[in-house]
């Protein structure tokens, strides 16, 4: 896996509803409407797992939804980060025990960061991505420091 | 062959280089200012003029897939045959009053040919991709391709006639001839308007043949999850999107120089290289200023057309406007 410095620069994310009930969906078009503006970190929605570097996952992974999740997480190209976006995909949230649920997203994929919220607020999710580019910012230091790992 | 052959080609080759060079670095510089404009307009802040940069350098070292049921060769090798093909227009285009560096090998005509070239190139890869997204994309392209492709060559024959009739022995679709005489000067007051009009046709095409809102129906992010480009990651991702920086600059070039191709430098007296450097700047700014009103402008304040009404607009109104314009360009040598 390779970093460089623009890549924090230039996250492209793919929104990704695993089950959710659309409140954090709407919260993340939200953060793309001229209030929040996420364009002026070079954070772009794009249309195709294929060209994300970032997947914000809205809600609990239902059973339906597992594979597809896997598949989608497979076909975004390395270096990716995973961000789940809302309570119900951090914990299950009130659904937590529900039948048709097979649990929170780190259950199914590797997750870097974690956004509560019921819904999330914009500024969250803008905290959140800023998150996930400190953590890919520290890995590309560590990388630096141990070029043969 | 001479000495002085050899010479003049390893020019010709360092200009190629240096043409090619520069045409990506302005084509990415001026994409970026076409978001910043963009954004400006829907009222944020807007991403960095050095955005498309960093998008590109980012690009370059994600992983590169190519889908189980894609043709690899196909698949790969698609976007370095778009990228090339997109450079090579450059070199049949004039830069200020430097004339190209082709000039001589190729005209305008030619420049239509290569034209479609990126385009073809687009739908092949869609159609290796071996997805239905890019299937239908690949076939929204093809469509596409044949409506605008009648009002744009309205335009360049209308400009060609009307300089044969004037200078007849001229080389007439010769860029560097079309650079020397714009049209404006040429034409009474009815071949002013029917100019206007074809400028108005040639603006319209623009959009389309950039695949840029209205005309982005290939692409449809919302709908089609970006359409041709749907299965492309990495390097091949990023060599498209320099590919669409660079011919964002030739299709404005074109328009310059079809029919802006006035030059600044007599005015201050200038000669030799200030001349060269005046002209160049100058171009600059109108390449600014039409890529403005063609590209950024009409994608902020339109919304995307579906394919039918891309087809019906660029085959019924534009080509009525375009051959309307042609006609009176017509009308007006003869009554002249």
């Amino acid at each position: 896996m390779k970093l460089n410095k623009y890549f924090e620069r230039s996250l492209w994310v793919f929104h990704l509803n695993t089950g959710s009930c659309n409140g954090c969906d709407i919260e993340i078009v939200a953060g793309l409407t001229p209030r929040y503006d996420l364009e002026r970190f070079g954070i772009k929605l794009v249309g195709s797992p294929k060209h994300a570097d970032v997947l914000l996952v809205t809600g609990p992974v239902t059973h339906k939804m597992a594979d597809r999740v896997k598949r989608v997480y497979e076909q975004t190209p390395d270096p990716k980060a995973v961000i789940v976006v809302g309570t119900c995909g951090t914990s299950g949230g009130v659904f937590y025990d529900s039948y048709n649920l097979l649990g929170p997203v780190d259950e199914i994929i590797p997750v870097d960061v974690y956004v509560p919220g019921c819904p999330v607020r914009p500024e969250a999710i803008i905290n959140g991505v800023l998150q996930a580019w400190i953590k890919l910012e520290n890995l590309r230091e560590s990388m630096k420091a141990a070029p043969t790992k | 062959m001479t000495i002085e052959g050899l010479l003049i080609i390893l020019l010709k080759i360092i200009g190629a280089v240096i043409i090619a060079f520069l045409g990506v670095i302005l084509g990415l510089f001026y994409k970026g200012i076409d978001r910043k404009l963009a954004a400006k307009m829907q009222a944020r802040v807007g991403p960095p003029i050095r955005q498309p940069f960093m998008d590109f350098f980012k690009l370059m070292i994600k992983e590169n897939i190519v889908p189980e049921n894609a043709v690899p060769w196909i698949f790969n090798g698609v976007p370095v045959m778009t990228l090339v093909a997109t450079i090579t227009i450059l070199f049949y285009l004039p830069i200020g009053n430097i004339s190209p560096l082709l000039s001589g090998y190729g005209d305008i005509v030619l420049i239509i040919y290569l034209l479609t070239l990126p385009a073809i190139g687009m739908v092949v890869g869609g159609f290796a991709s071996g997805s239905p997204y890019a299937n239908v994309g690949a076939q929204r392209e093809m469509v596409m391709m044949m409506s605008y492709e009648l009002p744009l060559v309205t335009t360049v024959i209308a400009i060609g006639w009307k300089l044969s009739q004037v200078y007849p022995q001229l080389n007439v679709f010769s860029l560097a001839v079309i650079n020397a005489h714009p049209i404006w000067g040429l034409v009474g007051p009815l071949g002013f308007v029917g100019a206007l009009l074809l400028l108005i046709t040639l603006a319209i095409v623009t959009p389309g043949e950039l695949s840029k809102i209205p005309f982005d129906v290939p692409e449809a992010e919302t709908e089609l999850a970006g359409g041709l480009l749907v299965e492309y990651s990495g390097r091949n991702l990023a060599l498209f999107s320099l590919a669409d920086a660079v011919k964002t600059i030739v299709m404005v070039s074109l328009t310059v120089a079809l029919f802006f191709p006035y030059n600044i430098a007599h005015l201050f007296d200038l000669s030799g290289i200030f001349a060269i450097g005046i002209d160049s700047l100058f171009f600059l700014v109108k390449l600014l200023l039409i890529m403005f009103v063609e590209v950024t402008f009409i994608r902020v304040a339109a919304a995307r057309l579906k394919i039918d009404q891309v087809s019906y607009a660029y085959w019924v109104p534009l080509s009525i406007i375009g051959l309307l314009g042609l006609s009176l360009i017509v009308l007006d040598t003869i009554m002249i």
